[in-house]
């Protein structure tokens, strides 16, 4: 078990991701409070804590959705910091979000298109894909990956809630992702869509690392290698599932008896 | 799973093709069975406020963005002519018809794109405003400006030209200018729906924080959305005064502003096809509200068709149709 780093050079970063000092206000209201993290390449962990103590708008903060006002952000060895959430995507960096954000007028197949297009060329393109485009088998592709291929012609308004959030994980996939952070995936899905929902995060290549938001602990422990407890905006404790789940300060304000 | 025909969507269909051909045999057939007062004042009139609202259609319909500087743009572009080309008040460059009407085309091009460099800082009941503030303003300017745009007067005399032995003015062959301008531009529109740029600003109309995290330049795109309406909106502006003859502040006030608006409304924003059905109901009530009720309440008239549009269908006449195929098409399970 190890408390959170402190500041230090990003020169020769090792990591995917390293965030020093990041502080996120809102008015008077402190969001983040000097958070510092490490994530290596290719890592799997989960960030936990109750509600309100500043998971997700760590997430908006290292995407841009609501960039730091305080502390830098590196992505491999890049500081981000004041770069706009598009140009983070095109270096890698991809997110869902909690509440599903799809384009619920389009089709399954015309969402995981976008997601290829906005991480390739031709994003301004005033034609219309054709059969030959990589971007058109990327989306089957892609589609297959996340089941979705018998609903590919489908508008996304009339996907259950557990398609639409194989849908986000797809899109968030797009393209070639390296870090991928997942605001609570398995909200609402049925326990036959968690088991699915595993198998797809234990089958990701090993150089693609994810966050995951998720307070279902049976399926946050189970994929992740590290964790990082946040509480009241900050870094409270990290290390590993087991030793998280020993950690008594953690017992006591989060994980409760039956995680003993 | 299976969803119902409402929720699939598919390409172009067959049923669509065939529509668009017969209405476009309509379109050219219409002159010769048609008086000369219907094949301008309501065929070309129709066709050339369906151009200017049809840029609307495409900001707002598949960008999200409801400009009402459409009509600015169309005037800029039919000022510029004017200006540039000759007029009977004697105070134009002179220039030959083409080139005028080349960089009248490119200036009211960067006037569009300007104004939405300047809009896509905000967004809903904000574009509305700040585009209604630069309609206001470019009418001042133009009310106001005597040593270039000849103020409240304008120009007159504003004449298509005479080429190959055709008078573009006559009836028919004017009918024919505007059908077929407004015909690439209609086709060009319907296209770009399913083109990467539609697609990417449908996505940034249904969520443009999404589209940031797919990695969009979502500021660019609603920039280059605007530059795109620009450049059919002030094409309907060049055909405009050719119509018309004559370009005045009274041609970019704020009526005309809210004419194009209403027109897109009523037609329905979802398709382009809607500005086009918008502009042929307004130009018939303008022309005659006179027997339906006393000319003068033709405002009262058309706002009365706004507001039951707005109330009962909020897609225009076209969502109206679409529901009424709904309710009369067999069940398919």
């Amino acid at each position: 078990m190890k408390d959170s780093g402190k500041a230090q050079s990003f020169v020769g970063s090792p990591y995917a991701l390293e965030l020093r000092g990041v502080g996120r206000t809102f008015g008077a209201l402190v969001a983040l409070n000097d958070v510092s993290m490490n994530v290596q390449a290719g890592e799997r962990r989960a960030v936990l804590g109750a509600n309100g103590a500043g998971k997700t708008t760590l997430f908006n903060a290292i995407t841009g959705d609501f960039p730091p006002t305080s502390g830098r952000i590196t992505f491999f060895g890049e500081d981000i910091t004041e770069l706009p959430p598009h140009e983070r995507i095109r270096r890698g960096l991809r997110r869902t979000y909690q509440n599903s954000l799809l384009f619920n007028n389009l089709s399954v197949r015309d969402n995981l298109y976008l997601a290829q297009r906005g991480v390739s060329r031709g994003r301004f393109s005033f034609r219309r894909p054709g059969a030959d485009d990589p971007a058109i088998e990327q989306t089957e592709n892609m589609a297959r990956f996340v089941h979705l291929e018998e609903v590919l012609n489908l508008i996304v308004s009339a996907l259950s809630h557990g398609q639409q959030r194989q849908l986000e994980i797809g899109m968030a996939l797009a393209g070639a992702p390296r870090l991928l952070l997942l605001d609570e995936p398995a909200a609402g899905l049925s326990a036959a869509e968690r088991t699915d929902l595993m198998s797809m995060l234990n089958g990701l290549p090993s150089h693609i690392g994810f966050i995951i938001i998720e307070h279902d602990l049976d399926v946050a422990l189970k994929v992740v290698e590290n964790v990082t407890i946040m509480e009241n905006g900050r870094v409270f404790k990290e290390g590993s599932p087991s030793e998280i789940q020993e950690d008594p300060d953690v017992q006591a304000i989060y994980l409760g008896e039956s995680h003993r | 799973m299976r969803g119902s025909n409402a929720q699939v969507i598919r390409g172009t269909s067959q049923a669509d093709v065939l529509w668009h051909v017969l209405v476009f045999v309509f379109l050219l057939v219409y002159p010769w069975i048609a008086s000369p007062f219907w094949t301008v004042q309501i065929g070309a009139q129709s066709l050339i406020l369906g151009m200017i609202a049809l840029s609307l259609t495409f900001l707002a319909g598949y960008g999200g963005m409801v400009s009402l500087a459409q009509v600015s743009v169309a005037g800029c572009a039919g000022y510029t002519v004017a200006v540039l080309g000759v007029n009977s008040f004697n105070m134009g460059l002179g220039w030959p018809w083409l080139a005028a009407v080349i960089l009248a085309i490119v200036i009211a091009t960067l006037f569009g794109t300007l104004i939405g460099a300047i809009s896509v800082q905000t967004t809903g009941i904000y574009t509305i405003m700040i585009t209604l503030a630069i309609a206001v303003g470019f009418y001042y300017f133009a009310r106001q400006n005597y040593n270039i745009l000849n103020g409240w007067n304008g120009f007159a005399g504003l004449k298509p030209p005479v080429i190959g032995g055709v008078n573009w003015r006559d009836p028919v062959p004017f009918y024919y200018l505007s059908l077929a301008v407004v015909a690439v531009a209609y086709f060009v529109v319907v296209y770009l729906r399913r083109s990467t740029f539609g697609l990417s600003l449908q996505g940034i109309r249904d969520n443009d924080r999404r589209m940031q995290a797919l990695g969009f330049n979502v500021r660019a795109h609603r920039i280059l959305a605007y530059t795109v309406a620009a450049l059919i909106a002030s094409f309907g502006g060049v055909l405009m005064i050719w119509l018309n003859g004559r370009i005045s502040p009274g041609s970019i006030g704020i009526g005309p502003t809210i004419d194009i608006l209403v027109i897109a409304v009523i037609g329905g924003l979802g398709h382009p096809v809607g500005a086009f059905i918008g502009a042929v109901l307004f130009t018939l009530l303008e022309n005659f509200a006179i027997d339906l009720i006393a000319s003068e309440r033709f405002n009262l008239l058309i706002g009365a068709v706004f507001l039951a549009i707005v109330l009962f269908s909020p897609d225009g006449l076209l969502g109206l149709w679409q529901k009424l195929r709904q309710w009369t098409a067999p069940a398919t399970h």
